[in-house]
This record gives C-alpha cells, sequence and structure tokens, in this order.
C-alpha cells in the first residue's frame, strides 16, 4: 500500500500511513511529493499549496480552513488549519 | 438467518440473560450494588441521578432506566428506590412489567434501612435468578436483532479503516432485516449534509437536522472553541484536526446502502413496525451513548477505537475494533478485531467488513467479548438539564 493515502481525487491533504521524514520523496499518480518536515503516522501531508483561509479537503470534503499559507509537502493539523464549527469563541465576532 | 436467543413474553428476543438491579436513584445505589455481589449473575446500574431533576431531562433519565428494563437482554428485574425521589420505583418497575418478565420493585424506606432492604432484595434476587438460570436459548430470526454502533477515542485510522468496516456489517445487517443505531450527534457536525441526503421521510430529515443544530447550539453557548472538547486530546495527538474531520470518519458506520427511517431521542425504542437504520440523538462522549442506544432496545455493539478503550455494558456485550495495527498490539486484552490489517495490506475493507459481521453472529449467540470476559459494566446517563 503507498504510504501517502488520499481518500478522494478533490482531497488538498493526504494521511501518512507511516512516520514520514523531511526530504522524503514520494510518487503519487499525479504528483511527485516531497516532505517539507517530519510527520507522524497517519497525520495528514499537503498535496498541493493551499492560501490562507482556503479550503482543506479530506474525504472530498472541507475539514477546516487554512490559518496560514501551507505549502505542497507540508504537515498539516491543529497549528495551521482550523474549523469551522462549534466556535463559541468566534460568536462575538460573527456580531 | 437465524440466531440463537432468549424468547420474551412479549415476542422480543435477547442475546444475554441478565437479572438487572435498578436503583431508581443515586440514594439507592449503594444497597442496589450489594444486592448485586450478592446474587450470581446479577447486575447493577451505579448512576448519579433519579431526584430533582426537571422536564426532557427527568423524562430521559426515567427512559433510560426503564429502557435498560425492558432490552431484551435484560430477563428479570428488580428496581430499588429510596421511597421518596423523583423517579418513583413503581413506576420503573410499572413500564418494565408490561414486557411480560418478572419484576417487582422494594424501597429502603418502606423496608427500614440498609440492612433490611439488602436482605430483602437478595431474597427476591435470589428468586429471579433460579427462574433465569432454567431458560434456554432458542433459534430465531436474525430481523430480531438491533445493533448499535460507536466509536470512541478516534483516530485518522477510524475513519479510514474500522468505521467503514463497521458499515458494512451494518448494511447487511440491515438487507437481512435487522436494524442498526447510528449515534453521537456531537460526531455528526460537518457531515450532516451527507447523512441527511438518506433520510427519504422530509419529516424524519428534519428532525435529524434540529438534533445537530441544537447540540451544536449548545456548544457555542459555552463561548469557547469546541475543539479540545471535540475533537479531544488524544483524538488531536493521533491526528484528527477538527470536529468536521473526525465526524466524516464517524459517518462511514452507517454504511452505505441502507436509507435511514427515522431520528430518535436518547433511549428511544426503535419502532417495531419499522425496523431498519436508524439515527440516535446521544452526545459524542462513549459511555452515555452507548447507554442510550442499549435503553432503546439495541442487544449489541459494535465500537471502534482508534487510540484504544477498554469499555463495556453492563447488560449488553460490547465488540471493540481497531483500525490502528500498533493500538491492536498494545491494547490487544480489550480489542476484539484487528482492522489494522487493511492498513498493512494484509486484507481488504470487503475481508474486515465480513468478519466484523461473523463476530456479531457468534457474539450474539453467546460468544463472550473481551469487555465481558473482563468485567467491564461502565454505565452512564446522558444529561440535558440541571440539578436543583
Amino acid at each position: 500500500m503507498n504510504p501517502i493515502l488520499k481518500i478522494h481525487e478533490k482531497d488538498n491533504v493526504a494521511t501518512c500511513l507511516r512516520p514520514v521524514a523531511t526530504g522524503e520523496v514520494f510518487d503519487l499518480k499525479d504528483l511527485q511529493l516531497i516532505a517539507n518536515e517530519d510527520i507522524p503516522q497517519f497525520h495528514k501531508i499537503a498535496l498541493t499549496d493551499i492560501p490562507v483561509h482556503g479550503p482543506i479537503l479530506k474525504y472530498g470534503q472541507i475539514i477546516g480552513l487554512a490559518t496560514q499559507r501551507i505549502c505542497r509537502g507540508d504537515y498539516v493539523h491543529v497549528h495551521n488549519i482550523e474549523s469551522t464549527r462549534g466556535r463559541g469563541d468566534r460568536e462575538g465576532d460573527a456580531k | 438467518m437465524k440466531l440463537m436467543g432468549y424468547q420474551r413474553e412479549n415476542g422480543t428476543y435477547g442475546i444475554r440473560n441478565h437479572l438487572l438491579i435498578i436503583p431508581a436513584s443515586v440514594c439507592a445505589v449503594e444497597v442496589s450494588n450489594r444486592i448485586a455481589q450478592k446474587v450470581t449473575g446479577a447486575v447493577s446500574l451505579p448512576h448519579q441521578h433519579g431526584c430533582c431533576q426537571m422536564g426532557a431531562d427527568f423524562r430521559q433519565t426515567i427512559r433510560t432506566l426503564t429502557g435498560f428494563g425492558c432490552n431484551p437482554n435484560v430477563g428479570a428485574v428488580l428496581v430499588v428506590g429510596l421511597g421518596c425521589e423523583g423517579i418513583q420505583p413503581s413506576q420503573v418497575a410499572e413500564e418494565i412489567k408490561k414486557t411480560g418478565k418478572p419484576v417487582e420493585f422494594i424501597t429502603i424506606q418502606a423496608c427500614g434501612g440498609t440492612t433490611k432492604t439488602v436482605t430483602q432484595g437478595i431474597i427476591i434476587a435470589e428468586k429471579f435468578a433460579k427462574i433465569l438460570s432454567s431458560a434456554n436459548r432458542v433459534p430465531f430470526p436474525i430481523s430480531h436483532l438491533t445493533l448499535g454502533m460507536e466509536c470512541g477515542g478516534s483516530d485518522p485510522t477510524s475513519g479510514i479503516v474500522a468505521n467503514p468496516g463497521i458499515g458494512i456489517a451494518s448494511d447487511r445487517l440491515v438487507s437481512l432485516g435487522g436494524s442498526s443505531i447510528l449515534s453521537e450527534t456531537t460526531e455528526v457536525i460537518g457531515a450532516e449534509h451527507i447523512l441527511a441526503e438518506r433520510f427519504p421521510d422530509a419529516e424524519e430529515r428534519g428532525k435529524f437536522l434540529t438534533m445537530v443544530s441544537n447540540v451544536e447550539k449548545r456548544a457555542l453557548a459555552v463561548g469557547e472553541d469546541l475543539r479540545g472538547s471535540q475533537p479531544t486530546p488524544g483524538n488531536i495527538q493521533g491526528g484528527l484536526s477538527t470536529i468536521e474531520e473526525k465526524s466524516l470518519g464517524c459517518m462511514h458506520k452507517a454504511g452505505h446502502s441502507a436509507p435511514f427511517m427515522g431520528a430518535l431521542e436518547y433511549g428511544q425504542a426503535v419502532p417495531p413496525a419499522k425496523l431498519g437504520l436508524y439515527f440516535m440523538d446521544t452526545p459524542g462522549e462513549d459511555i452515555d451513548s452507548i447507554t442510550g442506544m442499549v435503553a432503546g432496545g439495541a442487544q449489541l455493539i459494535v465500537f471502534t477505537t482508534g487510540r484504544g478503550t477498554p469499555t463495556g455494558c453492563p447488560i449488553a456485550p460490547v465488540i471493540k475494533i481497531t483500525g490502528n495495527p500498533q493500538t491492536f498490539q498494545t491494547m490487544e486484552e480489550n480489542i476484539d478485531i484487528n482492522g489494522g490489517k487493511v492498513i498493512q495490506g494484509e486484507c481488504t475493507l470487503d475481508d474486515l467488513g465480513e468478519e466484523i459481521f461473523k463476530k456479531m453472529i457468534s457474539v450474539a449467540n453467546g460468544e463472550q467479548t473481551k469487555a465481558e470476559k473482563l468485567g467491564h459494566k461502565e454505565f452512564g446517563i446522558y444529561r440535558i438539564g440541571f440539578t436543583f
């Protein structure tokens, strides 16, 4: 099994099925991917560049928005994406 | 397909034959526990509620306690009350009696204190235990089986492997005429638009969507970010970043082929005239969620876990499946099925679905799960109000 699992064709992130080390190169169907940093097993890697506030797609669905610019090969997790749901901390901002 | 179980007076079938001691309120928990400890095969339901509750929260607690008594896995029930509590033991006993199974109730105030109530309770429970010990399993159609589906301590392998595996087994059960319950409303946030399309009935679809938006409103009212509570710190450590990502993995438990027949309140029974796949409004917290589905009549629970969890249920067998090969290795004592084989390329998702279905059949017919062997009996009632 390819260690980089892209679930849906629309996805811009994939799941690393094993721990990934900085500089590792992966050949996916239509692109070559170089890991920009160490990524723990089952965590996510960016398949494309994603702009600030750009949607993060997994399962072909939006799982959150980028809080900073994400480059192809970056580690994607709570440090650079956020949820749009259940944001009681944002309730004041909307009003 | 036929299974082997215990026939009840009301035409339902249990896959276990428990003697249940129900404390009507927290004040009767210690006495109930002592009775259960002294009688072989008896099990108590320790909880913290049953008094000074109001409205929908009060009704939900009664529905849960009576639902456990009515569950086909229970052969006889003793309700123990203090005597003055909000949930009157006579009321719980009367409701359970409608199933036709042996039910009695006692109160600590009427018996005259702890010691006398324990003594009286043991006499009644031993009489029930004798009746239950003579029961034999008989064949029954699989359409009488209701499955409850849970995921807890999730990680990304839950959404990729373990939950889709359960989905295959659930689709199979429903296609054979059985019922299956998807739960955990919090873990629908971000996936509700996909699940909603599978409700053919517009009214039931509306009910489902209202349940999801009500839970999100409750979370928003706290004034903080849901992240940290959902997903939990363990989910995040495992690699899940947002509630949407968690939900989009959770929903795979519901499979693909079966339509949702309706949306049930917490602890509400699956309508016998309209069997099939249902959604139940439960929290993402595992114990409260499983308790709701078992109160609604589920005789069997399948539970996926990425991080690993030991928990069980007092009256229903809980089958554990992990999609994470390391978790299976570290927590094999607690986990029945290793779905990590799919990640390692040793078998397909369809193979895993088949293995889960076969395990469901064998556990329904009497095989003990790891949670049962280890004596896990966690029980928790979902509260939606305050104690006054």
